[in-house]
């Protein structure tokens, strides 16, 4: 049996009249990539913004490496926090900073004493890594989509995460560019040993980078597995949201 | 009319209730300003950073408008001090005037208007872009590092920059006074002086403090509640500016009243 890195049991979140998630269960093993796939307003982004105390649940219980989120006071929600990569789903890159301040801005904030040489080696380790060394001193204004994203996982790793949580790397970026990110996200998985969770509603990208595909629906995840055992399966909402990404990519 | 008025009381109630839950939320902000003030982490380099852009920023603005409102107001009042021959009054009224009223209020409703609505955009659109929630996720208290060094910031750099609008506003009038009285820059600032008291001074520097906190609160309050989306960010400004506008209008005359309470002991 591999260690759970995320364990989360019988979660429910409602916003007022909207319930979002009924009962989820989900566990992330250490070292696995997992693709999550939903419809547009599933509640996907709300689930691991519960992983990182960004919201919280209803009822139910969400341990992410063996500490319950919500009963975290703020000192070691934010320990916590450190652990975690959260890769957002529209970026989220600071738009008045530089894209180097950017991804200082998490080292410089929680690395106490670093020297400047440092501090710029870490920089150009990631950035290299994501393989956008040019845009060291630009705005993210001028970055293209596809940058943004890798910009954003670079921010990510600058504190060696141990666990990476994507909200929709490929999300509105073209198919070369999807691949390119999807690459990066198992290059990313092998270099920095952290688990994942890919959160997503592109098969391609849930095929190429998930060792174990987890399909919400309705409030709750209805299947997981290998991605052919998932899609293999008689259900008919997951045969259509095979046959609409089938149709539309 | 009895089919209307179920209706009505419906939407009264609606809206009563929602300018309730707003005024509870902006007082729960407000207290969340003064919990988090005292306490460590402090964003210094963040509040210096504000305060160039909040003070430098607002300088050729100021400095125009405050001139000219000097030189208005004093070519505004000639003729009625000449009538009861009482031109040689001209600096003294101006420069009370300007200390106990004109500048601040100036300074302040400029400073709403490119201030506040430049802090509620810019909050506005880190919401709605999750990067204040990307700021949570990295362990930095987003609201330390954004609305408590903004509203510090301004607290600070309004009362500067009133000052600097008195002095500007004077000079405007000297130019006036010189060219029409031919009043001398000594004897000129003598008589703005001897016309000011301790409270007069006092009294404008609390009030552009409070101004400047108004400022600063309202368009970081506005900012942190815009909803989803662009139109949000837009609607935060300019709510912003408005509900600055008016709290500022608010206090001036709350100042005035307790001013003159003082100045009858
Ligand atoms: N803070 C919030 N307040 C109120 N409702 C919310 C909030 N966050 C999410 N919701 C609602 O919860 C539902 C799920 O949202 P969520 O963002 O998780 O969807 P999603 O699966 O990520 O969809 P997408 O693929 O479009 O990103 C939506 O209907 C949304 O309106
Ligand atoms: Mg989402």
């Amino acid at each position: 049996m591999q260690d759970k890195v995320v364990e989360i049991n019988g979660l429910t979140k409602s916003f007022g009249e909207l319930d979002v998630l009924m009962g989820v269960d989900l566990n992330l093993y250490n070292g696995e990539n997992l693709a999550v796939l939903g419809k547009s307003g599933s509640g996907k982004s709300v689930l691991i913004k519960i992983m990182v105390g960004l919201l919280s649940q209803d009822e139910g219980s969400c341990k992410v490496l063996g500490e319950e989120v919500i009963d975290l006071p703020a000192k070691r929600l934010n320990a916590l926090r450190l652990k975690i990569g959260f890769s957002f789903q529209a970026s989220a890159l600071y738009d008045s900073m530089t894209v180097k301040e950017n991804l200082e801005f998490p080292l410089v904030r929680n690395v106490k004493g670093l020297g400047t040489a440092e501090k710029n080696r870490l920089v150009e380790e990631v950035l290299d890594g994501v393989g956008l060394l040019n845009t060291l001193n630009q705005m993210p204004s001028e970055l293209s989509g596809g940058q943004r994203k890798r910009i954003g996982i670079a921010r990510t790793l600058i504190l060696k995460p141990k666990i990476m949580l994507y909200d929709e790397p490929t999300a509105g970026l073209d198919p070369i560019t999807c691949v390119e990110i999807n690459n990066l996200i198992n290059q990313v998985n092998e270099e920095y040993h952290t688990s994942s969770i890919i959160i997503t509603h592109d098969l391609t990208c849930a095929k190429s980078t998930g060792d174990r595909v987890a399909i919400l629906l309705d409030g709750k995840f209805s299947a997981q597995g290998k991605f052919e055992e998932v899609f293999r399966l008689p259900d008919e909402r997951i045969k259509s949201f095979y046959d609409y990404n089938f149709i539309n990519t | 009319m009895s089919k209307e008025s179920p209706k009505l009381s419906y939407f009264l109630g609606k809206r009563l209730n929602k300018f309730f839950s707003g005024l509870a939320s902006a007082y729960r902000f407000v207290l969340k300003f003064f919990r988090e003030v005292w306490f460590p982490p402090y964003e210094f380099k963040e509040f210096i950073r504000q305060c160039y852009q909040i003070g430098y920023n607002s300088l050729p603005l100021i400095s125009l408008t405050g001139f000219i409102v000097g030189i208005v107001f004093t070519n505004q009042s000639r003729p009625s001090l000449t009538e009861f021959g009482a031109a040689s009054w001209l600096p003294a009224l101006i420069s009370i005037a300007v200390v106990r009223a004109m500048g601040p209020l100036v300074t302040a409703l400029i400073a709403a208007g490119k201030v506040g609505s430049s802090i509620g955009a810019e909050i506005g659109s880190m919401k709605v872009t999750e990067q204040i929630d990307a700021m949570e996720v990295s362990a930095t208290n987003p609201f330390k590092f954004l609305v408590v060094s903004r509203v510090l910031a301004s607290t600070l750099m309004i009362p500067v920059l009133v000052m600097y609008t008195d002095f500007v506003a004077l000079m405007g009038s000297f130019l006036s006074v010189n060219k029409n009285e031919l009043v001398s820059l000594s004897t000129f600032f003598v008589q703005v002086f001897d016309a000011l008291t301790f409270l007069d001074i006092t009294a404008s520097l609390l009030k552009s403090l409070v101004f400047g906190f108004t400022i600063g609160i309202v368009g970081c309050y506005k900012g942190y509640n815009s909803t989803k989306g662009t139109e949000g960010v837009g609607k935060a400004a300019n709510a912003a500016v408005v509900m600055a506008m008016f709290l500022i209008f608010i206090e001036e005359l709350l100042s005035l009243q307790i001013t003159n309470y003082f100045r009858q002991m």
